[in-house]
């Protein structure tokens, strides 16, 4: 992007002025490096977002942002009803509740070695990843809708994992608001044998070392330590989220023009939060994320299966548990006005700082734990959100490192194979049925993670606690 | 070639563009060209055939509904496609996918495809009287 048209607001962040039909400005979080090196596709597509009805504030990037579409991803965007403010389904994405899940075991790397090829077996061949992969479980209609009216709550009470998780997930495990009956028989019908399902692409279960402490207090808080071991999930709503999507996006395109809502792209298919669409999609979305929170609640249990059976110690804490594709109604301060939005992250984190009414009880001093992923070779990080990030953007911070690369050139540089022992080498074993989706997610496709958090860190988005590098990385 | 299908850039997901000598042909090739996000269409044995109706108000969200249809038939059956015919009639299409059930080891499916997205969506006759279709898809 060229920074020359951008005015500079301070270290970290970028104005994209308001200009045209912008009712806000834009604002990226970045380095000079990292704004200059986003495609100018971001920048436009920023714009198209600042453009809709009832957009408050700014249109915001992290710094991790890159072109989506419709909204960017990295992308972070309120909007109030009471001003004509809109729901996209465009804005939230295809993976309802994408998110990240992080676990902590008992176990220190020297202990983990011996164990190596046992515990990357046995997660392989547990845990359902990647194209066509099933699960063992299937939910009847009436065990589907208290699904997706319980979420993560849900899979507590029908024997997957304690009830001490709850208290370590956005929401207390369950988004309030969901709305089963506007999930269709067809999105449902996807759901079927997908409960408990990694999916592909993106995603990833993975042990992960301590390697770095930056923050030793909060880092003790969190149950980190270095050289200690920690489980992460990176998946969603699966086939059930994708259908609703799907559905809503053509709906939204349908029936937007009819409220007056001119779009520069249909892509961005908005409808006013308070029609009778808006809130049909905002239940359905919700009733979406409550199955990502539940997904990921049953693969943490087969995780904690396959320790139970190879290291005899199953009881795998959870440290949290955030969701970085969704759109959630919060009270922010707006202009000096406490006021009702409708915040969309799409590829976006939450980033509650101390005091925050859904931070932990247990972390309410400290903050919520924001959990970074990177890719499968670099690291990934956790950090605590901060009180500076509510009027920095929502109190939103980035999601991940962000892709650099399309599948296809990432392909024509990488052979599955290479990568696999290039990482090996670095004793990182990669458990994946596809070469080809390894070579697509290679960690050249992506950028700098550490460039990434630094910026997110620096601009007082969250702040740094703790790296973690990967050991073993089952692939979807 | 015409027709012919290939991918284009896009920095997260992946453009499908599918090129013939007819709209069908085109919807035909997109649909080839999205099956090769995941596998090899080549690869793929025409054991199984799926028939597919769509109706939209516009050709653009016809092509929309049609690769949304084989993405939703693809996950429920747990297929992969190799072949495709599709007849259009005003704002109907009638379709028919050929395929068999996902083999992880012998196709080797690299990536499922979520959700068929709008943007760079395009449906319509190119300079040389051939048909265009094409999106990106969300992987």
């Amino acid at each position: 992007m060229n920074t020359a048209t951008l005015n500079r607001l301070d270290d970290w962040a970028w104005e994209i002025p308001k200009s045209g039909t912008m009712r806000v400005p834009g604002i990226i979080f970045a380095s000079e490096e990292l704004v200059g090196g986003m495609d100018e596709k971001v920048r436009e597509q920023m714009s198209n977002v600042a453009s809709l009805p009832g957009i408050v504030q700014a249109a915001y990037a992290m710094p991790d942002a890159h072109w989506g579409y419709g909204f960017p991803i990295g992308g972070v965007a309120a909007f109030d009803p009471q001003e004509g403010g809109v729901v996209s389904a465009g804005g939230v994405g295809f993976d309802i509740s994408c998110g990240v899940r992080t676990l902590l075991t008992a176990l220190s790397v020297e202990d983990i070695e011996p164990l190596r090829a046992q515990l990357a077996d046995g997660l392989f061949q547990h845990v359902p990843a990647g194209v066509g992969s099933t699960s063992r479980l299937r939910l009847d209609e009436r065990e589907l809708t208290a699904m997706l009216n319980g979420g993560a709550r849900w899979a507590v009470g029908a024997g997957y994992g304690q009830p001490a998780d709850l208290g370590r997930i956005e929401q207390g495990g369950r988004y309030d608001g969901a709305d089963p009956a506007q999930v269709s028989g067809e999105a449902r019908h996807r759901q079927v044998d997908e409960m408990g399902t990694l999916g592909s692409g993106n995603h990833y279960l993975e042990l992960q070392a301590v390697t770095d402490v930056y923050d030793p207090a909060t880092a003790d808080a969190f149950g980190l330590a270095v050289g200690a071991v920690v489980v992460s999930i990176h998946c969603g709503s699966r086939g059930l989220g994708h259908q609703v999507a799907t559905e809503f996006a053509r709906r939204m395109v349908i029936e937007g023009p009819g409220y007056g809502i001119r779009l520069a792209d249909r892509e961005l298919a908005s409808v006013p939060i308070d029609s009778p669409v808006g809130r049909d999609y905002f239940g359905a979305m919700l009733a979406a994320a409550n199955c990502a929170l539940a997904n990921r609640q049953i693969l943490a249990h087969f995780v904690r299966e396959v320790f139970e059976r190879v290291t005899g110690d199953g009881n795998l804490s959870l440290l949290y548990d955030v969701s970085h594709n969704v759109c959630s109604l919060e009270t922010h301060e707006i202009a000096g006005r406490r006021r009702d939005v409708y915040v969309h992250r799409k590829g976006a984190t939450r980033s509650l700082g101390p005091g925050a009414a859904d931070v932990p009880a247990d972390l309410k001093a400290i903050g919520q734990p924001v959990l970074i992923g990177g890719s499968m070779g670099t690291c990934s990080y956790i950090l605590a959100g901060t009180a500076a990030s509510e009027t920095r953007a929502f109190s939103s911070a980035c999601h991940g490192a962000g892709r650099c690369q399309s599948r296809s050139q990432s392909m024509r540089q990488n052979r599955g194979e290479d990568v696999v022992e290039r990482l090996r080498r670095r004793h990182i074993t990669i458990k994946s049925r596809s070469l080809r989706g390894v070579a697509e997610e290679a960690p050249t496709a992506y950028k700098d993670v550490n460039a990434v958090v630094e910026v997110t860190h620096a601009a007082g988005l969250a702040r740094k606690v703790a790296r973690l590098a990967p050991l073993i990385c089952v692939k979807g | 070639m015409i027709p012919g299908w290939e991918h284009f850039e896009h920095e997260a997901d992946v453009g499908v563009r599918g090129r013939g000598r007819t709209e069908a042909e085109a919807f035909e090739q997109a649909a080839l060209a999205l099956t090769a996000v995941s596998v090899d269409p080549a690869r793929v044995a025409a054991t199984e055939r799926v028939d597919v109706r769509c109706e939209a108000p516009d050709h653009e969200l016809l092509l929309i509904d049609w690769l949304s249809r084989l993405v939703y038939e693809m996950a429920v059956g747990h297929l992969v496609f190799g072949k495709f015919e599709v007849w259009i009639d005003g704002g109907c299409l009638r379709g028919a996918a050929w395929g068999e059930r996902v083999d992880p080891a012998r196709h080797e499916p690299a990536v499922e495809v979520k959700g068929v997205s709008y943007l760079a969506l395009r449906v319509g006759p190119e300079p040389d009287g051939n048909w265009v279709a094409q999106c990106v898809v969300d992987v």
